[in-house]
């Protein structure tokens, strides 16, 4: 195997949690931040910091530039054609509710329909929920494969004359599934429907080109990507975003604002109303300055090696039920532990240092598709090594002699 | 938060604390009550419901209570599906309430929230009552667990206060 952990670069991972060394395997919920990014936030903040695009000092003019690199990094990160289709948002989260407010919403009206997935996080859902709520509109649900997978022709057969939007994860963050964009976007234009993708995963372990797969927004988030909390960006075509009205009301955004009339300004900052979160754009740009100084598809291996070292161990207990077969997946194992509750296999994990999510995972039309009501879950990234794998094994062990 | 003081200390000696405190979260009371739980299942003629639910797992719980003449709790029943923690919980609640009169359902349905908290000084409960609740005492330990706890007793509080509104962990 080619690619080494760098573990020297993330200071918490040499940290003791509960008295045993850490094997962090909640990556997918938030990842850890390399020394790199935390340097750049606190360099930019202690020497270069101002609010952006409003001072004429040079502070002011240094903090704009910054803050304008990190778009173009993002730019770059997904291959977009213009760094104005980058708009910076708090989140994955905010990205999906901006396209739900500023495009979806004066386009919808009662009867319409939305083409979601059910393996979307709820922030995939709820936005689209909003519009069934307020426009009547109607969410139609794509099954999954037993295994995990999508079928794009369930894709095709659930898009019908009065589809306005399909949203679709990039990869899930329960399953691992990675699905196959470019057809199912191909399939979606072929019949007017613009797409919206939930990058979320997608963007910490795919490589993404936007042109490529011609989406027409594709929503991500930092803290996923080895980045700070508090910034996510939305891609957006720049013809479309031209058509939309703005989402929040504030600085910045406007053009002109009288007693009686205001005008916007062009996109993206039509949409960054109020002081963006100038300090997390540095550290965004730094930490996609830090993923490409590896080789993106040897930290992939990597990943899925220990993925399928897991997968093979945890094969051994006839105990555990594994949810998220694909066959294109990625590093991320969920499962359900018969006779034993996730939370209380993910209390007993921590107690040996190992940290797992337990719970829906925000995916609960995705539970309820493979009836359960809770898993396991260990998401792996950069970091991540066999002995983690090995502690959560041990780990599994001991919560088995522990509760039964 | 008290509780999560020198959460992070280093050594064995910390380490075998936490399997101390697993030990005792886990032990063969709460596991009994979780895999055989008493009072299990829905209740004819109940004329108290509520269901209860935990956003942060989905756990959800339903509480039937039978009041006779006198106020009194003359049947319990609960269902749902939970963790060791919220079913052993909710088990033992049913134990604990069945034939109190609703004044002191109140008083130990306090005592304990109290009492898995963490809080110092419960007070007003039997001795005996303290003692059988003391074994989800080992709850306190474990913040993130706390509303796994609670969920079944907040249930039983709407369920008696007839609000007839959904209760949360909280």
């Amino acid at each position: 195997m080619s690619f080494v952990p760098p573990l020297e670069d993330f200071p918490i991972l040499s940290k003791p949690v509960n008295g045993r060394r850490l094997a962090y395997l909640d990556s997918a919920a938030s990842a850890q931040k390399p020394k790199a990014v935390l340097d750049a936030m606190t360099a930019f903040a202690t020497s270069e910091f101002a609010n952006v695009h409003r001072g004429v000092h040079r502070l002011a003019a240094v903090a704009t530039q910054r803050y304008e690199e990190a778009r173009v990094a993002v730019q770059q990160f997904l291959n977009a054609k213009h760094s104005d289709e980058i708009i910076f948002t708090k989140g994955g989260t905010e990205a999906l509710n901006l396209v739900s407010y500023a495009f979806l919403s004066p386009r919808i009206s009662a009867g319409d329909e939305i083409v979601l997935t059910k393996m979307e996080h709820h922030s995939n859902i709820v936005p689209w929920h909003f519009m069934r709520e307020r426009k009547r509109a109607v969410l139609k649900w794509v099954e999954l494969r037993e295994d995990g997978s999508i079928n794009p022709p369930a894709v095709a057969a659930q898009i019908t004359p009065k589809t306005k939007l399909l949203a679709i994860a990039h990869m899930s963050n329960v399953l691992g599934t990675v699905n196959p964009l470019k057809e199912i976007i191909q399939i979606a234009h072929a019949k007017g429907v613009p797409v919206v993708v939930d990058g979320c995963q997608g963007a910490v372990h795919e490589k993404v080109d936007v042109q490529d797969l011609d989406a027409d927004f594709y929503a991500f988030t930092g803290h996923k990507l080895y980045g700070p909390t508090g910034i996510g960006a939305l891609y957006g075509k720049r013809a479309l975003l031209k058509t939309m009205r703005p989402f929040n009301g504030g600085g910045e955004m406007i053009a002109e604002v009288a007693e009686d009339k205001v005008t916007y300004a062009e996109p993206p900052h039509r949409f960054e109303a109020g002081t963006p979160p100038i300090i997390e754009a540095v550290g965004l740009a730094a930490a996609i300055k830090y993923l490409n100084g590896f080789d993106r598809a040897a930290i992939k291996a990597h990943e899925l090696e220990l993925y399928q070292y897991a997968r093979k161990e945890i094969g051994r207990f006839k105990w555990v039920r594994v949810i998220g077969e694909a066959e294109d997946k990625g590093a991320i194992l969920s499962f359900e532990t018969t006779g034993m509750h996730a939370h209380d296999v993910a209390t007993i994990l921590d107690g040996e240092g190992v940290a797992v999510r337990a719970g829906h995972h925000c995916a609960q039309v995705l539970m309820e598709r493979f009836g359960v009501a809770s898993t396991t879950r260990a998401s792996f990234g950069l970091y991540n090594t066999r002995e983690d794998v090995d502690a959560l094994i041990a780990g599994l062990e001991k919560a088995r002699s522990i509760l039964l | 938060m008290p509780l999560l003081r020198g959460w992070r200390r280093q050594g064995v000696f910390f380490s075998d604390m936490i399997d101390e405190s697993l030990r005792e979260l886990y032990q063969e009371v709460i596991l009994d009550h979780s895999k055989h739980p008493r009072h299990f299942g829905p209740l004819d003629h109940a004329t108290h419901n509520a269901d209860g639910l935990n956003p942060l797992c989905g756990d959800r719980i339903s509480v039937h209570l039978k009041l006779d003449g006198d106020g009194r709790i003359a049947d319990i029943a609960f269902e749902g599906k939970g963790c060791a923690i919220s079913q052993a919980s909710a088990s033992l609640m049913t134990d604990m309430l069945k034939g109190r009169s609703t004044a002191e359902a109140e008083k130990l349905m306090d005592g304990f929230l109290h009492l898995v908290k963490g809080e110092e000084g419960v007070t007003g409960l039997a001795d005996d009552d303290l003692e059988t609740l003391q074994v989800m005492a080992g709850v306190s330990a474990f913040p993130m667990r706390v509303k796994c706890a609670t969920l079944a007793w907040h249930t039983m509080k709407s369920a008696l206060e007839g609000s007839g509104a959904p209760a949360k962990s909280e």
